[in-house]
C-alpha cells in the first residue's frame, strides 16, 4: 500500500509537524484555555436558567393537561409547578455535580462524579 | 423606524414559493433556502474534500477529516463502542447546526437555527428516537430509569413525577439553548449596528468596535452551540443505551 512516494510525503509531513510544534505552544497549556472550554460563567448561568425554566414549563404543561382532563382546576397545576421546580433544581444539581450534562443519578455517574469531582463540575 | 430596521426583522419568515398541502402551509421560505444551502455546502465540503483522498492530507482534506474525527471521538468517549451505529446521525446533526449557524453569520443571510420551531423539531426527533431506542433495548426495564436505585420505596410517589418531568424537560432545554443563543446574539448585533448609524461619526465608532468583538464571540458561539447540541444528543443516547 505505502509506496516510496507516500513515505517521502509522510516524512516531509513529520518534519513539518515537528517544526510547527516547536514554534507553537500547546493551546491546552495556555492560561484561559480551560475557561474557554467551559464556555465561561455566562454560559453556565444561561444553562442553569434554561434547565429550571424548561422543567417548570413541563410541570405547568402536565398540570394544565391533567386539570383539564380530571376537572380539578387549579390544584394539579399548583402541585406540578412545585414538582417542576424540584425537577429543575435536580437538573441543575446534576449539571453542577461533576458529570456535566448527564441525567439520572446512577452508579456510573457517581463513579464519574468522583473522578470529575476535582475539576469543579462542568 | 422603518419596518426593515427593526432588530427582529431579520428573523421574519418570507415564503418564496407558496405551496399548500391540504390545509397545511408548506411554502418554500427563506428559511428553507438556507437549509438547502447548508446541506449543499456540507456535502460539497465533505465530498470535494475527500475526492482525491491522499495519505498525507492537504488543507481541505484535513478539515474534512478533522470534523469526522472530532465527532467520532465525541461519540466514542460519551457513548462507547455501542454508539457507533448512531455516528452518522450525530455527525449530521452537528454539521447541520454548525454550518447553519455559520451561514447565519454572513450579512443579509437567514439564521434558521434562531427559530424555535427548527431547533425544537430536531430536539423532539432526538428525544423520541432516544426513547424508542431505550424501550426497544431494555423493554419494560426502561421504566427503572425513572426510579433511581437505592431510593426508599416511600419516596417513589414524589420522585417518579420529578424524574419524569426532568426527562420531559430535555427536548425543551436542548432546543431553547440553541435557539435563544442564536436569537439573542443576532438581535444584539443588529441593535448595536443601529447605534452605529444613529450616533454617527462622533461616537459611532464605539458600538462599531463592540460589533467587531461581538462578531468574533458569535462565531465562537456558533461552534460551541453545535458542539453542545451534539454532546447532549450523545449523552441522552448513552442514557438510553446503558440506563443505570
Amino acid at each position: 500500500m505505502v509506496d516510496n512516494n507516500d513515505r517521502d510525503a509522510l516524512n516531509a509531513l513529520d518534519s513539518r509537524l515537528k517544526n510547527a510544534r516547536d514554534h507553537v505552544q500547546d493551546p491546552l497549556n495556555q492560561p484561559g484555555a480551560e475557561k474557554a472550554e467551559k464556555g465561561g460563567a455566562l454560559g453556565l448561568a444561561f444553562r442553569v436558567s434554561v434547565e429550571i425554566v424548561s422543567a417548570v414549563a413541563i410541570g405547568v404543561g402536565i398540570g394544565w393537561l391533567l386539570d383539564g382532563w380530571l376537572e380539578t382546576t387549579p390544584w394539579l397545576m399548583v402541585v406540578f409547578i412545585v414538582l417542576g421546580f424540584a425537577a429543575g433544581i435536580l437538573n441543575v444539581y446534576r449539571l453542577a455535580t461533576g458529570f456535566g450534562y448527564a441525567a439520572g443519578y446512577t452508579e456510573r455517574d457517581e463513579q464519574a462524579g468522583d473522578k470529575a469531582g476535582t475539576d469543579e463540575g462542568n | 423606524m422603518a419596518a426593515g430596521q427593526s432588530p427582529l426583522a431579520q428573523f421574519e419568515i418570507k415564503p418564496l414559493i407558496p405551496m399548500k398541502l391540504g390545509e397545511i402551509d408548506i411554502s418554500f421560505t427563506n428559511s428553507s433556502v438556507f437549509m438547502v444551502v447548508t446541506v449543499v455546502s456540507i456535502s460539497l465540503f465533505l465530498i470535494m474534500g475527500m475526492r482525491r483522498a491522499q495519505l498525507v492530507p492537504g488543507r481541505w482534506q484535513s478539515m474534512a477529516e478533522l470534523s469526522y474525527v472530532f465527532i467520532a471521538n465525541l461519540v466514542r468517549d460519551t457513548v462507547g463502542t455501542q454508539g457507533r451505529p448512531y455516528f452518522p446521525f450525530i455527525f449530521t446533526i452537528f454539521m447541520f447546526v454548525l454550518v447553519g449557524n455559520l451561514w447565519g453569520m454572513v450579512p443579509y443571510s437567514f439564521t434558521f437555527t434562531s427559530h424555535i420551531v427548527v431547533t425544537f423539531t430536531m430536539a423532539f426527533v432526538i428525544f423520541i428516537g432516544v426513547t424508542i431506542i431505550g424501550i426497544v433495548k431494555h423493554k419494560l426495564h426502561f421504566l427503572t430509569f425513572f426510579m433511581p436505585p437505592g431510593v426508599p420505596i416511600y419516596m417513589a410517589p414524589l420522585l417518579i413525577p420529578i424524574e419524569i418531568i426532568s426527562y420531559l424537560s430535555r427536548p425543551i432545554s436542548l432546543s431553547v439553548r440553541l435557539f435563544a443563543n442564536m436569537l439573542a446574539g443576532h438581535t444584539l448585533l443588529k441593535v448595536f449596528a443601529g447605534f452605529v448609524i444613529s450616533l454617527g461619526i462622533a461616537a459611532g465608532w464605539l458600538p462599531l468596535v463592540f460589533i467587531v468583538a461581538l462578531t468574533g464571540l458569535e462565531i465562537v458561539i456558533a461552534f460551541l452551540q453545535a458542539f453542545v447540541f451534539a454532546i447532549l444528543t450523545c449523552l441522552y443516547l448513552n442514557d438510553a443505551l446503558h440506563l443505570h
